[in-house]
Parts: C-alpha cells; sequence; structure tokens
C-alpha cells in the first residue's frame, strides 16, 4: 500500500490552487543497484482529479518526473465545503487516491 | 588535460607580466570576463531565495514527517514498544517544542545528546533495537530511509516556528560547547583543514553557494536551518548527523561515528550560537 499523498489547497474567488505531493520512488529503468542489476521501471503513469466526483484533471506522466513528484494545477468553479479528489496509478497497478475538502481561503 | 590547462594559464600570466600590453587591448581582456560585482552577486543570491522559496511550498519532507510520526507511534522492536515514553528533554512523550531544545543534558545517561543521539537512545532502550544494527546504514540511499532519519524528522516537524533555546546551565553542557567549539576551528587532515576554513568568515562561496559563518547568530541558524532536509539531488531525507559527517569526509577527516560525542559537541555549539532564532522546520536543499 502506497504512502498517502498531501493535499494542499487554497481558494481565491472561485479558483483553487491545488498543490499535491505523492510519495513515490519514481524510478527511470536507467538506474543500477548496488549489485549492478537494473531497477526496473516503476513510475506514476496517470494522475487524476475529481472535484465532487466530476473529473478535472487528468494528466499522463512519464518518469522524467522526479522521485517523490509535486502536482500543482488550478480549478475554476470551486467552492469551500467541495470534495477534491485526488488518484495516482503507476505502471504496476498500484494506485492511491486521497481526498480533501477545500476550506474558505 | 589538467596539467596542459595549468600550463596553459601559466603562460598566459608570465605573457601580461612579461610584456605589458596595450590598454586598449588590456580592457578587452578584462571584459571578456569581468568579475561578479557585489551587486550581481546579491542579485543571484536573491534569484536562488526565490527558488527555495517555490520549493518549500511544497516539501516532500512532509512525506518523511508523516512517516515519522507513524513510526514514533507504532509498536516496534524486539520489546515491541512504541517510543510515546521516550523522553527527549521535555518530559516522557513530549515531542512538542523538544527539538529547539536540544542538544541537551540528560541525567538518565548522564550525557549531553542531539536529538537524533537521544532517538536512537531511545530506540535502543525502549524498543530494545541494537545501535551496532542501526549504526550499519546510518544514512538514507534512493532505495532506503532508514527510521531514525524519518523519526528525527517528524521531531524536528514538531518544533517548526519556535525559537531555538538550547540550554547551557548544565557544566556538562557547558563543556560539550567548548568541545564542539574547539572541533569547529580544529585544522587538520591533509587539506589542512578545519570547519572554520569554509565557515568563520562573512562572504565566503562555493560554486554558487554562499557559505554562511556559524560564529555569528543570525548566519548561526542556517546550519540549523532547513536540517532535516530532502534533498533534491537524488531525492533523499537527510539528518545533521549525515551533513556533519559529510563534511568531515569532504575536508578528508577521518569520519566521526555515527551518534558519536564529537558530533553531539560540535551541534551543541552550532545550535547555542544559533539560539535566539526562529527554526522554520525541516527544509528542502539543492
Amino acid at each position: 500500500m502506497a504512502d498517502p499523498m498531501r493535499i494542499r489547497a487554497r481558494l481565491e474567488g472561485d479558483v483553487a490552487d491545488v498543490r499535491v505531493l505523492m510519495a513515490h520512488p519514481m524510478e527511470t529503468g536507467q538506474r543500477k543497484d548496488a549489485a549492478g542489476n537494473v531497477v526496473p521501471l516503476h513510475f506514476i503513469q496517470t494522475i487524476t482529479a475529481h472535484l465532487n466526483g466530476k473529473p478535472v484533471f487528468q494528466a499522463e506522466v512519464s518518469q522524467a518526473i522526479s522521485r517523490n513528484p509535486v502536482f500543482g494545477f488550478k480549478v475554476k468553479g470551486a467552492k469551500a465545503g467541495d470534495k477534491l479528489t485526488i488518484t495516482w496509478i503507476d505502471n504496476k497497478g498500484d494506485k492511491r487516491t486521497d481526498e480533501m475538502t477545500l476550506a474558505a481561503g | 588535460m589538467k596539467r596542459a590547462l595549468t600550463l596553459c594559464v601559466a603562460a598566459t600570466f608570465a605573457a601580461a607580466t612579461a610584456f605589458p600590453q596595450p590598454a586598449a587591448a588590456q580592457s578587452k581582456a578584462g571584459a571578456a570576463k569581468p568579475p561578479p560585482t557585489a551587486v550581481e552577486r546579491d542579485a543571484v543570491t536573491a534569484e536562488f531565495e526565490k527558488f527555495r522559496e517555490v520549493l518549500e511550498d511544497a516539501n516532500p519532507a512532509e512525506l518523511f514527517e508523516a512517516k515519522g510520526e507513524e513510526l514514533w507511534k507504532a509498536r516496534r522492536g524486539p520489546n515491541n514498544a512504541s517510543l510515546e515514553r521516550c523522553d527527549l528533554g521535555l518530559g516522557p512523550g513530549v515531542v512538542k517544542g523538544a527539538y529547539v531544545h536540544l542538544p541537551r543534558y540528560f541525567a538518565d545517561v548522564d550525557k549531553v545528546m542531539d536529538a537524533e543521539r537521544r532517538i536512537v537512545h531511545c530506540m535502543t532502550t525502549l524498543q530494545g533495537f541494537k545501535l551496532e544494527e542501526l549504526a550499519k546504514r546510518p544514512f538514507s540511499t534512493a532505495n532506503a530511509t532508514p527510521d531514525p532519519v524519518a523519526l528525527v524528522t517528524y521531531v524536528a516537524g514538531q518544533s517548526r516556528g519556535m525559537k531555538i533555546a538550547v540550554p547551557q546551565k548544565h557544566p556538562k553542557e557547558r563543556a560539550t560547547f567548548e568541545v564542539g567549539r574547539e572541533i569547529f576551528f580544529y585544522r587538520a587532515g591533509s587539506y589542512d583543514f578545519s570547519c572554520a576554513s569554509c565557515h568563520g568568515e562573512d562572504g565566503k562561496r562555493i560554486r554558487t553557494q554562499q557559505l554562511p559563518n556559524f560564529t555569528k547568530a543570525d548566519q548561526a541558524i542556517r546550519a540549523y536551518q532547513g536540517w532535516p532536509g530532502y534533498r533534491l539531488t537524488g531525492g533523499v531525507m537527510h539528518t545533521l548527523q549525515w551533513r556533519l559527517w559529510d563534511c568531515f569526509r569532504q575536508q578528508r577527516f577521518p569520519e566521526p561515528g555515527y551518534v558519536s560525542d564529537s558530533l553531539t559537541a560540535l551541534l551543541t555549539y552550532l545550535a547555542v550560537n544559533a539560539n535566539g532564532q526562529v527554526y522554520k522546520g525541516p527544509g528542502i536543499k539543492r
């Protein structure tokens, strides 16, 4: 089971400025371990965000993204009390979903 | 290659001194690479500070704080005990604000201990872990973060925004400070180096990195500030134990033992110099 994400959002009017911090090794498939064996590819492939169950954001990302990545984006039409759900899925099929409730800015 | 370059530089220097060039040619040669002025250096520093602020906005150190909190509360080790009875100096189990009062004297061991050392002490006494085992792999790598690293990050995060107030009441605390000062100024090794060679004067730098002068309070905070820190290079979490160990390695000194007396002493010296400054919590590094 993957570690939880840290989701932070600031409301400015009806725009939510969202920062998501994810715990993930994001292996590039190019690194070798101490024994000289290639560490297999392991990276987040898809990130989706839902606001009150409605999809607002989807990203297809590659192994070029750093370890423990941070994603930032803005959502229009958000208000205090809305539920923001973020999900990532990696190339091994592991996934993690976390939810937060927007607070008045 | 390196030798050829040195010779080339030497030759240029010789030519410049032996045959004074016309003023026009000299100024042209000078214009090719003017040394940065103080204003330009400040501008570069300001840009780095902006970059750092953006990074601090979402610091992966938070992930390790969360991990550390989990480890602190979990029943672990041969004794199947949690660290919730660990005394960091403010009473058993008190984590809030403990970090800014460390290193300090602990009567139960009759020693001064820094944060990581005290946590490791609790892990061995309360939970039954073996120090020799913990000391085998004390530092984070790309593959693994040792438990004490996450624990220190959690404990440090619980003192965010508080003033550093490292006690100097007990004679052993004062003695430890003196030993730390001695180590800080002790020149030795194949480079004939000391900590003070880099960190004992204002306005020094390595490449673009400004070097704080740890003998002054407003700059000594920069030894403490940002540690434990998440290093973007390699994406690993490191503590002051690692940082000081690496300083000694870079100076070509014999590397100090993990959670040893000498590191506690040096940390005491740095922390006491930073007394009165506000600790901003675990940081983020290049």
